[in-house]
């Protein structure tokens, strides 16, 4: 015990007359481990703490405070109570100790026992003595932060103290201007605000207080290490101002006051706390000060300067009204809400029947912000705008101006929506039903196009009203866009119209069962041919406008189930008649069936209904047409079925898998079973037609490439199934398709095989069974590439690739193996230039298979890490290769940087940069190109590595300016000119080379070229001539 | 390419003041000749000469060496049309107001893009 009590005084000693600062610490840990008490070290410091220089004095008291505030947690109450009376004392004493008086004050405001009552006497002293805004920085912060403290854990006493409490608080904040402690300080008055305090006859003078910052003006100085931002402050301050009623009478006249400041963003920053404010705030609140406030409002939105205001300012708008619908009626006194409305419409309504409609879009939006405050506003603006607006459609004449009274129509009825959607009140419209829907019908039938968009756009709106269209009014609409999508040339129109018809057809798809879908399969099937052949070309190529628009109709109304059992059925009836050559369909359009179909498949939401509608019918049918086309094949008859075409085949495949990988498990798992028995077995049963002779054998066809080609439908069906369905037979599938894929010698079969091997491999759980068969195939593969004769090198490659893939994607470790043996047949003299290209597929991502929407196992970022362990193989070839190998070098590289996200590509570049300028100056137009783009990203930003090799660099670009492919002058172009960006020192020396190369594509044959050495060239002359950058 | 030249003296380009008008632009590639007729914007437009320049500069920077370049006023719309048109078809007055370095800066300021 002496021990400690003489280790203890040489502490203190040490760190009161030997300013060791570090002392402190090694003090609170002894009292944390219990050596000595907080009672021990206040005798040890009586020395100090009595001493008559003041500054010893302070010293022993920081010491004191250091310590509390390291082991506030452990004291008792009576300690607390001793040692805030010894505090309080304290703050009387000379002003150097205040400081660590302070400190060791907020320090025990931490305490958990603070003895009751000490914490009012606390602050009446602490009000009392010190003038806080005499303080320093840290001082005043301690303050605010003693503060809060007290008012999490005292709430109760600090209310007990009264008006007193706000009163000291005010004292204490007027006048601080440091960002940091206004946080604090704001924090406080919000506190203030919110928790109930009295706030007495204080209001006032707390609005004052904290009022004279608004709006705050502060931008952060650079590098500004406490990180406070403008958008904080803001929203503290807007937090206390818009907190209580009480400051409405205050508030108000202010912002009005501010609004005509000519500071943007104090504008904005008032209009937003308008509208957050007026959120708090009952009607009687508004009442005197909405004429005012309106004025300010209606010059702000007539006479923008920006859109953020104009928003902020219709927000305000509604903020209003909606608080004036909130209050309550009162049989005597007047209905603020309707004084007020009437305000707006007497100043706006008379702009929206003006003869040349100028101030119309700024009056509506007022109107519009207005209605869509709530229910009651919604249907005063509505009656008292939209007769004289229906009216004023009848009457002119203009087509511009029917416009734009129909758009504001439209946003009328949107801003209605957005009112009332949570109530089932009949819609306001009502009354203006059968005149809005003449209107809308007859603007359809105008004979602009414009206006017909809007009318479309009208319509969609109208019918999002709930109830409030009638039947007879969707079916004649309907009528309308059948009429329009069958008639109407325009893009933008039938656009606009099959959009429209998606729409309606989500809301009423009844109507588009009865009526459109059948109209549009006549439409399609009537064969304009066979009526008349001498009609001419233009007939033929406008029948196929109008089917190709029918088809992309059929696709946009399939929104929902029913219709989709209504409209899938129309398209596979186009595909087999397309087959049987009943009606002549061309290859495009075909196509755009399979296209329609995907989209169904992509847009229908997974509702067991519409995933047995596919299962049950349309991959069947889809796989027994191809099939029948591909029996058909070979006998050779007249007619070549369309559905034998690669691009035809090429289309299913993307319906099959986006249905296959959407469906419920249980599905699946059937369609996977009749895929593959249909495949593997030539088990035909499942197929509707069943007409197909029962020894087929799909998988085995070596010559015949009409059924062998029919693998890519196997390939879309089993490779998109979620991961959790069980292939079946997947052994036995697996090495018919590698015996395929290394033997066939259709291109899109052995592609088609390769492919699906790889879709089977991705999704194969990882363990011996999936080494062992990768080892095998691979080992058949190099066979088959190292015997230099072999006619099946191509095949064989090609499933090489995609395995590589596959096991890319899912980190397998034998994918090393694979990828090293790329990089090595990148030497081979005939598989070099493929090898190269191999590796624009390994990095892109594949559409149809081997992607998360078919469920494939893709791990994040695989093309980071595998550029990372690889580009050093690959440098290291580069170097080691003979020169006309180095090639295939750059351009495997170039494939593969340019896959690679922007901010890799950037962070790797150094490294790379060398090879790259070689790459520039290769002969291949395809690596320039590709290196040029990967490039100019790069060039945005200069790094240091790049100046470096500036030289070569300008070199190398403007030698490929007289490149003989555009795209690649254009490129170049491009990269000058971002070279012109970079600091400018280092590229003056170029000026003159660059300015006089660059006068030659000045005079390019082709347009593109020319604007952008147009562009380059004004860039560079600016470049250290004054005025320039 | 001359419609997005600034003004010097307002913050929008020749274009947005109708200085610059399509049909009063002249190109025969056959011959290389190159010839625009701008319209100040009042009569006794102070920076007329300027903007003048400020055309043919960006004319020049941006079209082949073979141009022959035609700079004038249209018609009819300035009190001293014949002086302007006189010193910008100077080859030599041209050459002069570019050395000197306050004249290039506010032509540089006139063409550079306003995006910078």
């Amino acid at each position: 015990m002496a021990a400690d009590s003489t280790l203890l005084l040489s502490l203190v000693e040490e760190y009161v007359s030997g300013l060791q600062d570090s002392k402190a610490k090694d003090t609170a840990t002894g009292i944390k481990d219990g050596q000595f008490t907080i009672l021990q070290l206040v005798e040890a410091l009586g020395l100090s703490l009595t001493s008559s220089q003041p500054h010893t004095r302070a010293r022993g008291v920081q010491l004191l405070s250091e310590v509390l505030q390291e082991c506030h947690e452990g004291l008792t109450e009576g300690e607390v109570e001793v040692l805030i009376a010894f505090f309080e004392n304290r703050l009387k004493d000379h002003y150097v100790i205040t400081p660590p008086v302070l400190q060791g004050l907020r320090a025990l405001t931490k305490c958990t026992v603070l003895p009751p009552g000490s914490a009012v006497s606390m602050l009446r002293s602490l009000f009392q003595d010190v003038h806080v805004q005499s303080l320093m920085l840290t001082e005043r912060s301690c303050v605010y932060k003693m503060l809060i403290n007290l008012m999490e854990s005292r709430e109760a006493e600090l209310k007990g103290l009264g008006a007193d409490f706000v009163f000291g608080f005010l004292q204490s904040m007027d006048g601080e201007r440091d960002p940091r402690n206004l946080l604090l300080a704001f924090q406080i008055a919000n506190n203030i605000i919110h928790r109930g305090y009295d706030l007495g006859k204080f209001a006032e003078e707390l609005f004052e207080v904290t009022s004279c910052y608004f709006p705050i003006d502060f931008t952060p100085p650079p590098n500004d290490p406490h990180g406070i931002s403008k958008e904080e402050l803001v929203q503290m301050l807007r937090n206390v101002l818009t907190g209580t009623p009480k400051f409405a009478e205050f508030l108000l006249p202010l912002i009005i006051e501010k609004l005509d400041s000519d500071v943007l963003s104090a504008k904005l920053d008032s209009l937003q706390t308008l509208t957050a404010c007026v959120s708090q705030y009952e009607h009687k609140d508004l009442a005197e000060f909405l004429e005012g406030l309106w004025a300010s409002l209606r010059r702000e939105v007539f006479q923008t300067s920006s859109e953020k205001i104009e928003s902020a300012g219709l927000d305000a708008l509604t903020a209003i009204t909606s608080c004036l619908s909130r209050s309550v009626l009162n049989s005597d006194s007047e209905d603020s809400l309707c004084t007020f409305l009437d305000l707006v419409l007497r100043d706006c309504k008379h702009h929206l029947s003006e003869p040349d409609l100028k101030l119309v879009w700024p009056s509506a939006k007022l109107l519009q912000a207005a209605c869509s405050a709530s229910n009651r506003a919604s249907h005063i603006i509505t009656a008292a705008v939209m007769p004289s607006l229906l009216e004023q459609y009848d009457n002119r004449t203009q087509c511009s101006h029917r416009r734009t009274i129909l758009e504001v129509v439209q946003r009328f009825v949107q801003s209605v929506k957005t009112s009332q959607s949570a109530e089932k009140e009949e819609s306001v419209f009502v009354a203006f039903r059968p005149s809005l829907c003449t209107m809308v019908f007859s603007a359809l039938n105008e004979n602009n196009s414009s206006l017909q968009k809007t009318a479309t756009s009208v319509l969609t709106s109208l019918a999002q009203q709930p109830g409030l269209l009638l039947d007879s009014d969707i079916e004649l609409a309907v009528d309308h866009l059948t009429k329009l999508l069958l008639a109407e040339e325009d893009e933008g129109v039938s656009l606009a119209v099959v959009e429209c018809a998606g729409a309606l057809a989500e809301l009423y798809p009844e109507a588009f069962i009865t009526k459109l879908i059948p109209r549009l399969k006549m439409e399609m099937f009537s064969d304009p041919i066979d009526q008349d052949n001498n009609r001419a070309v233009s007939e033929h190529q406008s029948h196929h406008a109008v089917c190709k628009r029918c088809l992309s109709a059929l696709a946009a109304v399939s929104t929902q189930a029913r219709i989709v059992h209504e409209s899938t059925p129309v398209l596979l009836e186009v595909l087999s008649s397309a087959h049987t050559g009943s009606v002549g369909f061309s290859v495009d359009q075909v196509v755009l069936a399979c296209r329609s179909l995907q989209r169904i498949a992509e847009k229908v939401q997974d509702t067991e209904e519409t995933g047995r509608c596919f299962h049950d019918l349309v991959i069947p049918r889809l796989l027994s047409l191809s099939l029948q086309a591909a029996l058909q094949g070979e006998e050779s008859s007249g007619h070549r079925s369309p559905l034998l075409e690669e691009s035809v085949l090429s289309a299913m495949v993307p319906v099959i898998s986006t249905s296959c990988s959407r469906l419920q498990p249980a599905l699946a798992e059937q369609t996977a079973l009749k895929a593959v028995s249909l495949f593997l077995n030539g088990d035909v049963s499942s197929l509707p037609n069943n007409s197909f002779p029962s020894h087929i054998q799909l998988l085995k066809q070596g010559d015949s490439w009409s059924q062998s080609q029919l693998v890519c439908l196997l390939m879309g069906c089993v490779c998109s199934l979620p991961r959790s369905v069980e292939v079946p037979q997947v052994e036995q599938l697996l090495s018919e398709l590698e015996e395929m894929s290394c033997t066939c010698t259709h291109p899109l079969s052995y592609t088609s095989a390769a492919k699906c091997f790889a879709g089977l491999i991705n999704k194969r759980p990882q363990g011996e069974d999936l080494d062992r068969l990768i080892q095998r195939t691979m080992k058949r593969v190099y066979t088959e590439l190292d015997s230099a004769s072999s006619s099946a090198c191509t095949q064989a490659f090609t499933l090489l690739v995609w395995v590589a893939k596959a096991l890319l994607l899912r980190y397998h470790p034998l994918s090393t193996t694979l990828t090293d043996k790329l990089f090595s047949l990148l030497d081979n003299a005939d598989l070099g230039p493929m090898a190269a290209e191999s590796f624009s597929l390994l990095m892109s991502d594949t559409t149809d298979l081997l992607n998360r929407g078919c469920h494939a196992d893709v791990r994040i970022m695989y093309r980071q890490r595998f550029f990372s362990e690889n580009s050093a193989k690959l440098v290291q070839g580069f170097n080691a290769a003979p020169q006309e190998k180095k090639t295939n070098y750059l351009k495997a590289l170039s494939n593969i940087v340019n896959n690679l996200p922007k901010q890799v590509q950037i962070s790797e570049l150094p490294r790379l940069l060398s090879l790259l300028l070689e790459a520039l100056s290769c002969p291949d137009q395809a690596v320039q190109l590709s290196t040029l783009s990967c490039l100019e990203p790069v060039l945005a930003d200069p790094l240091p590595a790049l100046i470096q090799q500036l030289e070569a660099l300008i070199n190398r670009l403007i030698a490929l300016n007289s490149s003989p492919a555009m795209s690649v002058r254009i490129a170049s172009l491009r990269c000058i000119h971002a070279v012109s960006h970079f600091p400018e020192h280092e590229i003056l020396p170029f000026r003159a080379r660059v300015l006089r190369a660059l006068a030659r594509p000045l005079d390019d044959k082709k347009r593109l070229v020319r604007t952008e050495a147009v562009r380059a060239r004004g860039e560079w002359f600016l470049l250290g001539s004054p005025g320039g950058r | 390419m001359i419609r997005s030249i600034n003004d010097p003296e307002h913050p929008l380009s020749l274009e947005e003041l109708n200085v610059v008008e399509q049909i009063r632009v002249k190109v025969n590639d056959a011959e290389s000749i190159v010839g625009i007729e701008f319209t100040p914007t009042i009569p006794h437009c102070s920076m007329a000469t300027l903007i003048g320049l400020s055309i043919k500069v960006k004319l020049l920077r941006s079209l082949p060496n073979r141009f022959k370049i035609d700079v004038h006023i249209t018609p009819g719309t300035h009190a001293s049309e014949d002086a302007v048109n006189k010193q910008l078809a100077d080859k030599e007055r041209v050459a002069a107001a570019l050395e000197n370095s306050s004249l290039l800066e506010v032509v540089n300021q006139c063409l550079s893009t306003k995006s910078s």
